[in-house]
């Protein structure tokens, strides 16, 4: 088993787990953790491709991953404003629909 | 034959462990604990990029997916817990679920999801060279050696500059949320505080290096703007404060440096050369060193400015 295909699988395998605790809970903390392991297997998938053209991988996905890094976190940030936001207005970290799970 | 056997050990290994962090920092019941756990699980992700011959990724990934993100949980994590924002405190340092079993429908469905990726992933052909070979036989007139930043700063320059202005974006997200909280930083230890003053002007000089290296070596503008980002993260935990004097022009000035470059540098190619980004061979390695210290400048006073959350200079505060 080559890496090029052992590591889209975990990829594959993180954005599952990832999806899946995304769904279950309902700590809006935890929701962001989620997506952010999601995006891990994302990159992970692209960079493993990029490595099918031998030692010297393909740059173009290398470069489109260092950029999704970059929006990634600054979406987090977003993302933990506003839940500090909810947090400080209504003392829920949770949305309202979580509520009967 | 020996040495490939025990990188495919290694792989699966360091894999599994991924999956396993994955999985613990999700299924654990103290918030704090996963917030670590994914800072390790961030760890072994640069690790994973070394292996998969990314080493740029593996920068970034170690300076923004481990650091920045971390420190960016852990401070939301420390506002949810703290007595001034919520009204509800013990609840939140834990998340109890009130049933801590699988939930099945959503479980079955995701393995199904997992199928799918694995089967779609299994079906690319091995070998494949994407757009490699363009990359390499354009490198001579991208005006600079390394083929990542070439990408970032010249084939893809527009990416980018729409990528800064993500970021500026997100900024403006955050301060339109409110006021940055007024956190009484308890009490400083003085060990902190040397380090932080002894360690500041090592991370300047790392982000210049690595900014400078970018040219033909791993590293670049996005590297080195999360390093300084992380030295103003450093900075604000040890206390440091803005002046209450100090204009926000200049400040205001360093966050949109980067994107003002880029607008301006894409207007000139545009009128000069016809397209948007494409810079005349000769000139390209400057053009592009230029760019970089002002996208690392922005990038590296957004990320601190995001740690700090909020809008920094309330009129309130100013009469006090």
């Amino acid at each position: 088993m080559s890496p090029q295909l052992i590591y889209p699988l975990i990829g594959a395998g993180l954005f599952s787990l990832g999806l899946y605790g995304l769904i279950v809970h309902s700590h809006l903390l935890r929701k962001i953790l989620a997506i952010n392991i999601m995006g891990s297997g994302v990159f992970l998938i692209l960079v493993a491709l990029a490595k099918r053209s031998g030692e010297m991988p393909d740059p173009v996905p290398h470069a489109m991953v260092i950029t999704g890094i970059v929006v990634a976190v600054s979406a987090t940030a977003l993302a933990l404003a506003m839940m500090l936001k909810l947090h400080t207005e209504t003392g829920r970290t949770d949305l309202p629909d979580d509520q009967q799970t | 034959m020996e040495i490939s056997l025990l990188s495919t050990i290694f792989d699966v290994l360091l894999g599994l462990s991924l999956l396993g962090l994955a999985w613990s920092a999700l299924a654990t019941t103290d918030l704090f604990k996963a917030v670590l756990l994914f800072i390790a699980f961030g760890l072994l992700m640069a690790l994973v990029w070394v292996r998969l011959n990314a080493p740029d990724v593996a920068l970034a990934e170690a300076a923004i997916g481990a650091g920045i993100t971390g420190a960016l949980m852990l401070s939301a994590l420390a506002r949810l817990n703290s007595p001034h924002t919520g009204r509800a405190i013990a609840s939140h340092t834990t998340d109890p679920e009130k049933d801590p079993s699988i939930q099945w429908w959503p479980f079955i469905s995701l393995v199904l999801v997992f199928i799918g990726l694995a089967y779609s992933v299994f079906t690319f052909s091995p070998a494949f060279m994407g757009l490699q070979p363009d990359v390499y036989s354009q490198l001579v007139n991208s005006g600079v050696e390394n083929p990542v930043t070439a990408v970032l700063l010249n084939f893809r320059g527009y990416d980018t500059l729409l990528e800064m202005l993500v970021l500026f974006v997100a900024l403006l997200g955050v301060w339109s949320l409110g006021e940055n909280p007024a956190v009484k930083t308890p009490f400083i230890s003085p060990v902190l505080d040397t380090l932080s003053r002894l360690l500041t002007p090592v991370f300047i000089l790392v982000a210049a290096y690595i900014l400078w290296v970018g040219a033909h070596a791993p590293g670049g503008a996005f590297q080195a703007g999360s390093i300084l980002g992380a030295a103003g993260i450093l900075l604000l935990l040890s206390g440091w404060q803005l002046r209450k004097d100090t204009s926000s022009l200049f400040f205001r000035v360093l966050l949109l440096a980067g994107p003002l470059a880029f607008v301006a540098l894409a207007a000139i190619t545009l009128l000069i050369q016809g397209q948007l980004l494409e810079y005349p061979p000769a000139q390209a390695g400057l053009l592009i060193l230029i760019l970089e210290t002002f996208a690392t400048l922005s990038i590296g006073v957004t990320l601190a400015a995001l740690f700090l959350g909020g809008f920094p200079w309330s009129k309130n505060r100013a009469l006090k």
